[in-house]
């Protein structure tokens, strides 16, 4: 009981922020909230928020692992595009589903290996480990795709990306049971704190007996993997693998996400949760946008300054001062009751 | 002497011979971009077989997006002694002193697709399409299909800032002037991309009641109006008849769409840039026709009556 109400304490700010945004979005676009049922499936702009914001909720969930340990994972985009091109292709060649999905994720996890090495076993910086595949890989994408965009219409690959499931989007499924699995992992067991630990002091770590190396590459491989799942999603979305754009500065918005959910870039202390709601504030605030019906070449300034209001409302300092305030009114609210009692 | 004359003769016919070929161009460069998109991958395929056509021996050069790649193929063009180079420039400046030093080697250099920010003595001639024209054949066909009914239409422009979006955005709203009954009610950048098409649709979609109020989408590409389409569909209304679609490009996926009745016209911005590059550079060798600096391909309409599934199969092996 405590935890739940420490857990929610963690997460307050995020979701106040949200509830912001909505609330925000709601007021330049009324009917925002209205949700209908059509053709079976749910059906409004709240619904949109949640299935288009699954990339980058996918991507968030690696990437909070990362960041935990101190670590970045630029990659994910690329990935993303790399193992799109692999389900198409695979599905073209004529191959099951559950092969294409188990080659798409394969790939995926490949990916995470090579960064995982990189990091973990030469040591090289995550920025620099990581860039070399988000450069290299969109180029591998597009080996794989020829150069074109590569259309598939495979019904069950597709119901990936546009089935519903009691009227939710399959996307929607995927980031909230991934979510919810990697949080029961790493909370329910010590590999949530053997991850910040890491971030932490990696040395002392691995005096403790922490086998860090291993736990450096799982932890990119489990990037490389909710990039998969990501690339797989957003190619099924458009029945085809777009090597050039899949994926295209995604990297960028999942950082962001968690950075939104409060985890620091040097590591440690994370929260799953706190970032998927912070993917969801940066899916809102882009759904808002394009509802709102600006002129396109607001769009970027729109983000940026919705995006540095968070940030400076999230800063240590306005926190600090924040907190300043509330214990001083708290103490005067004190010295009030015992004045009157 | 009977003897002597026929050897002149034989002479004559075979410096005659040998003369053709100089007035006729026997090897082009063609320095490429790159393969960034399908339409350039497309643009390739055409200038190979253009040349094959014509016999011409193309060396071709890939720069991969880089400018001193371009440069680089250039001179070793122009150290080969090339009859001619096809140019397709990655960016607009930095081109004067290769371009001279090819004038200076008497080899015309003739510009396709993109121009270049230097004087127009350095080159031959430029082939390319006029986006703004491209933009207005999309809206006339609106207004002649649409009549006197009113419409309300949705954009996908392509990437904020691009000259693409910027011309064909003009060219449309051009077309669409002075037509009370063709508003434009929303215009978001769908970054060219079917993703971002598809995501801007939606939205599009819930802002106007569920898609009611939207009588047509344009497109800045058909890449986007792919997009659109399929979320359109998802909306549980009939693309192509409830909502017009018209976009540019005439990619071989929209025909796909066409011929499932769920797109209605496209635009080409035909990747034949080098068909009427070699027309010019055949007349200007053979008789020295100076073509003028530029030569603007045809923005061709296609529609639903124009067979779009044949058309698909025409277009789909050229590398799109």
């Amino acid at each position: 009981m405590n935890a739940g109400i420490r857990a929610l304490g963690r997460i307050a700010p995020q979701l106040a922020t949200l509830a912001a945004i909505l609330i925000l979005v709601a007021a330049v676009f009324p009917g925002f909230f209205d949700i209908s049922l059509a053709n079976g499936r749910l059906y409004g702009s709240p619904i949109d928020i949640l299935n288009r914001g699954a990339p980058v909720a996918l991507l968030a969930i690696g990437m909070t692992l990362v960041i935990a340990t101190r670590g970045i994972d630029l990659s994910v985009g690329a990935v993303m595009a790399i193992s799109g091109a692999v389900a198409a292709s695979a599905i073209a060649q004529g191959l099951g589903l559950a092969a294409t999905l188990a080659l798409a994720l394969g790939a995926g996890l490949l990916c995470g290996i090579w960064n995982g090495i990189l990091v973990a076993v030469l040591g090289i910086q995550p920025i620099v480990a990581t860039l070399i595949l988000m450069v290299a890989g969109r180029g591998i994408a597009q080996l794989i795709t020829e150069g074109a965009i590569l259309t598939f219409s495979h019904p069950g690959l597709l119901f990936i990306g546009g089935g519903t499931i009691a009227g939710l989007p399959m996307p929607v499924f995927i980031w909230i049971i991934t979510g919810l699995l990697v949080g029961l992992i790493v909370r329910r067991t010590a590999l949530g704190l053997l991850i910040e630990s890491i971030g932490v002091n990696l040395r002392a770590s691995r005096l403790a007996g922490i086998n860090t190396k291993i736990l450096l590459v799982a932890v990119y491989m489990a990037s490389g993997l909710c990039a998969a799942m990501a690339g797989v999603i957003a190619a099924a979305d458009i029945r085809g693998a777009d090597a050039n754009n899949a994926g295209l500065w995604l990297e960028l918005d999942a950082i962001l996400a968690v950075v939104i959910g409060g985890t620091s870039l040097l590591g440690g202390r994370f929260s799953i949760l706190a970032s998927l709601i912070g993917a969801m504030i940066i899916q809102s605030v882009n759904t808002g946008i394009l509802l709102s019906g600006f002129p396109p070449e607001f769009n970027l300034l729109i983000k940026a300054t919705i995006i540095l209001i968070i940030l400076v409302l999230q800063s240590p300092r306005m926190v600090a001062a924040f907190r300043a305030g509330r214990r001083v009114r708290k103490t005067a609210e004190a010295k009030e009751e015992s004045a009157f009692s | 002497m009977q003897c002597s004359k026929t050897w002149i003769g034989l002479g004559a016919l075979l410096m005659a011979a040998l003369a053709a070929p100089a007035a006729m161009a026997q090897t082009v460069g063609f320095s490429q971009i790159g393969s960034e998109s399908g339409w350039r991958a497309a643009e390739t395929t055409l200038t190979r077989m253009q040349a094959e056509e014509r016999g011409i021996t193309l060396k071709f050069a890939d720069a991969q997006q880089k400018q001193e790649n371009q440069i680089k193929a250039l001179r070793s063009f122009i150290a080969q002694d090339v009859d001619a180079i096809l140019l397709a420039p990655v960016v607009a400046t930095g081109w004067d002193s290769v371009l001279r030093e090819a004038k200076e080697a008497d080899i015309p250099v003739i510009l396709l697709d993109r121009m270049v920010d230097a004087p127009e003595d350095l080159y031959l001639t430029a082939v390319g399409s006029d986006l703004v024209h491209e933009g207005r054949v999309a809206g006339q066909w609106l207004v002649e299909t649409v009549g006197d009914k009113p419409c309300n239409i949705v954009e996908l422009q392509g990437t904020t800032g691009s000259s693409p979006a910027i011309d064909r955005k003009a060219g449309f709203e051009q077309a669409i002037a002075g037509h009370e009954n063709l508003k434009i009610i929303r215009s978001q950048t769908g970054d060219f991309t079917r993703a971002k098409g598809k995501e801007v649709m939606e939205s599009f979609l819930k802002a106007e009641n569920g898609g009611r109020n939207i009588c047509a989408l344009y497109a800045h590409n058909d890449d986007m109006a792919v997009g659109a389409i399929q979320a359109i569909k998802e909306a549980g209304l009939k693309p192509g008849q409830d909502i017009l679609i018209v976009s540019i490009d005439a990619v071989p996926d929209i025909f796909l769409a066409m011929a499932a009745g769920e797109a209605n016209a496209t635009v080409e911005l035909t990747p034949n840039m080098a068909g009427p590059a070699f027309d010019a550079l055949e007349a200007y060798l053979k008789n020295g026709t100076v073509p003028p600096k530029f030569i603007q391909t045809e923005s061709k309409l296609y529609t639903q009556n124009d067979d779009p599934a044949a058309v698909y199969e025409q277009k789909k092996n050229l590398g799109y």
